[in-house]
């Protein structure tokens, strides 16, 4: 059979380039748990030390037993100051000796006992606004689960928590991490190598030679990117047995689905590296269109770092055709709330169709001549 | 004159190959392409017979890389139309492309291959293997046989053009197309390529070769000398050389130095009866302007009318060459691009 003779040709071929890149290789697979110790350790934006202060004008047994809470959470909270007066901390938050203030109501057990609504504010720096919203999540879930844990609770301060925090109270970044990071690496992997080694064949000259060749434009995307499915196979398990040996990162829920939705986006992303390999014609533009084309809006716009919650609606609505944001909710809910694919199946949906619809463009737009 | 040297351009020249459509492995009928305003081809016209050994010579941007684009069904032609071994390279390109070897101008091998894996690898793309095409390509794979595990990156420049022919034939072609296949390759290697595509002709494969060297086109049956993308004459090559129209003297300055050659050129092109006065090598080509005298007196002739201005040179009649012929078409087609 003539299209098999030719598949398996072109796949030993790039197999052996692959192989014979052994810089490159290394590079793609040893950066994926580079990444994972990157941010896990290096740039976690866990809170630590922070510099609390507590104000309580008139001090009772209902403040003492919240600032007990703070004083308890050594890890997270160094309670530097504890006043009558806000006034007084003014100097020591510009200077950052302050970094967040808690300001507890007078006369706070007499109207927690009558059941009446209390107001805590607190006050947060905001200078970092990324650590700034960490601090003021993190502070608002302890005061919440004192107020549930409280004796004869009738009524609570009223404080919104986040539903982001739900699953992840402790906001343990790693968590948040490990998922994004499966779609920015695979974008990479897939797309970034795809358009780079599609765009090689036009630039060293040999698709000259291929186009002149009675193979077909699918028939050379197939044996392009079939390695590179396996590669990005291969990272997402390095990634997730990586989290899970050096964090204790877990996959609530099933292993078998999170496999299959990671090979749905490693199509996806495959799909972007070959439309942009039809639209460049030298390895440093195709580089770079993947870069700004997809990296930067895996990196920007998924909710791998900045919530999308929390971005201005322009930028929500570009995120909306950004695949990675539909994979990181996928891979967010599989890991870390234990979703299936009855909770998944819309994201799930939209992904195949960006798949679908990148192959079509792709594969159509492939030249079956010189330009 | 003009007119005269475009003629052969059309149908029915050539004298070896008297034209009949029926038959031909190639023909071309007013080939035209456009990059934007830049016109690369312009309605070229000519045919190929089946086993032919046929060349096309002309300098960087004559059309010869484009011309071998559109009939190997890479380019689509503005205008025109062509047959190559019977389909359309612009509508029935799939059946041609199997039938078709093809060596691109630049080097299209995988440099991180080795010899034997490039060869495997074009051979799959054709459905076929090394081994079961080894009667058509053994004369070339003997040659890249010691070299088999070395990556294609590490072999000679010859070395690599005759691994880029090896993989075009290695689907055994109806027809070969070879697009400067011995640019950049020394004189040794070059004639060795040469007789390899002698071997090939003997077998009867029908190619079509593009060089820049003057000196190839004697080794094919018949030549095109191509200009602007015009094709200027079409010919063999004993007749593209019997055909030059002028006496034809060289002539060998007797001092050394690049300053006594130059005022010898210098003087040679203010003779009145000058037509052309090129460099060739260590002697000037000088073409007599009128077409009846005698060449050996007109070497007597030439030699005193320099002896009279003090320069020291040998003058002699000398047969054109392609190159001759080749410079004397181009500057008498020049007026007309």
């Amino acid at each position: 059979m003539r299209g098999r003779r030719a598949f398996f040709g072109f796949l030993g071929k790039e197999v052996r380039h692959i192989l014979r890149d052994w810089q490159t290789l290394l590079v793609l697979i040893g950066m994926p748990v580079a990444q994972v110790v990157l941010f896990g350790y290096a740039v976690r934006s866990d809170i630590r030390g922070i510099n609390l202060a507590i104000v309580a004008p008139q001090p009772d047994a209902a403040t003492a037993s919240l600032a007990s809470r703070f004083m308890d959470a050594t890890d997270t909270y160094r309670v530097v100051a504890s006043v009558a007066d806000a006034a007084s901390l003014e100097p020591q938050f510009r200077d950052g000796r302050v970094r967040q203030a808690l300001m507890l109501p007078s006369g706070l057990a007499g109207a927690l006992g009558r059941g009446e609504p209390v107001t805590i504010a607190v006050v947060t720096d905001g200078a970092d606004p990324n650590t700034g919203s960490l601090m003021e999540a993190s502070t608002l879930a302890i005061v919440r689960a004192w107020d549930a844990g409280r004796t004869g609770r009738r009524a609570g301060p009223r404080i919104d928590v986040e539903t982001r925090m739900r699953f992840n109270p402790t906001l343990e970044s790693v968590n948040l991490f490990v998922p994004g990071l499966i779609a920015y690496v695979l974008t990479i992997v897939s797309a970034l190598m795809t358009a780079i080694t599609i765009v090689r064949e036009k630039e060293i000259g040999t698709m000259e030679m291929l186009l002149a060749s009675p193979l077909r434009p699918y028939q050379i995307v197939l044996g392009k990117v079939a390695p590179y499915v396996a590669l990005g196979f291969l990272d997402v398990v390095l990634v997730l047995v990586a989290a899970r040996l050096i964090f204790g990162v877990p996959v609530r829920g099933s292993n078998a689905l999170m496999l299959a939705e990671s090979l749905l986006y490693i199509l996806t992303a495959l799909g972007m590296g070959i439309v942009i390999s039809t639209s460049t014609s030298t390895q440093r533009v195709a580089m770079m269109a993947a870069l700004a084309g997809t990296m930067l809006p895996t990196l920007l716009l998924s909710g791998f770092i900045f919530p999308v919650s929390a971005m201005p609606w322009p930028l929500q609505a570009a995120s909306n055709v950004v695949p990675a944001r539909w994979f990181v909710v996928i891979t967010r809910g599989v890991m870390l709330k234990g979703a299936g694919l009855a909770d998944l199946w819309r994201e799930t949906l939209i992904l195949a169709g960006f798949t679908a619809a990148l192959f079509v463009v792709g594969i159509r737009r492939l030249a079956v001549r010189l330009a | 004159m003009k007119a005269a040297t475009r003629e052969p351009a059309g149908v029915g020249s050539g004298a070896a190959h008297p034209a009949t459509n029926v038959g031909a492995a190639v023909q071309a009928r007013g080939l035209t392409k456009r990059f934007g305003s830049v016109l690369a081809l312009d309605h070229v016209s000519f045919e190929v017979a089946p086993g032919e050994l046929f060349g096309f010579i002309g300098p960087d941007g004559a059309g010869k890389t484009t011309l071998f684009r559109l009939l190997t069904s890479l380019y689509l032609p503005d205008e025109g139309e062509s047959r190559v071994i019977g389909h359309d390279p612009a509508t029935d390109m799939w059946a041609l492309r199997r039938r078709l070897g093809y060596m691109p101008g630049r080097f299209s091998l995988y440099p991180d291959l080795t010899v034997i894996e490039n060869l495997q690898f074009y051979a799959s793309v054709f459905d076929t293997t090394v081994a079961a095409q080894m009667d058509t390509i053994e004369p070339i794979w003997r040659q890249l046989a010691p070299f088999a595990g070395r990556r294609a990156a590490a072999l000679s420049g010859g070395m690599k053009q005759k691994l880029a022919l090896c993989c075009a034939l290695v689907h055994s072609p109806s027809i070969l197309f070879l697009d400067e296949p011995t640019t950049g390759v020394d004189a040794v290697s070059r004639r060795e390529f040469w007789d390899l595509l002698a071997r090939l002709r003997e077998g009867g494969m029908t190619m079509l070769v593009s060089t820049p060297y003057m000196d190839e086109a004697s080794r094919c049956d018949r030549v095109a000398l191509m200009q602007q993308g015009r094709i200027l004459r079409i010919d063999r090559p004993s007749a593209v050389r019997a055909a030059f129209p002028r006496p034809l003297l060289a002539v060998t300055a007797a001092g050394e130095g690049a300053a006594v050659r130059i005022g010898l050129l210098a003087a040679l092109r203010e003779h009145p009866d000058a037509a052309s006065v090129w460099p060739f090598g260590s002697t000037l080509h000088f073409t007599d302007r009128r077409a009846g005298p005698d060449p050996a007196r007109l070497a007597t002739e030439l030699g005193e009318w320099l002896a009279a201005r003090g320069i020291a040179a040998t003058v002699r009649p000398i047969s054109a060459t392609i190159e001759d012929a080749f410079m004397w078409d181009m500057t008498s087609a020049e007026p007309a691009a």
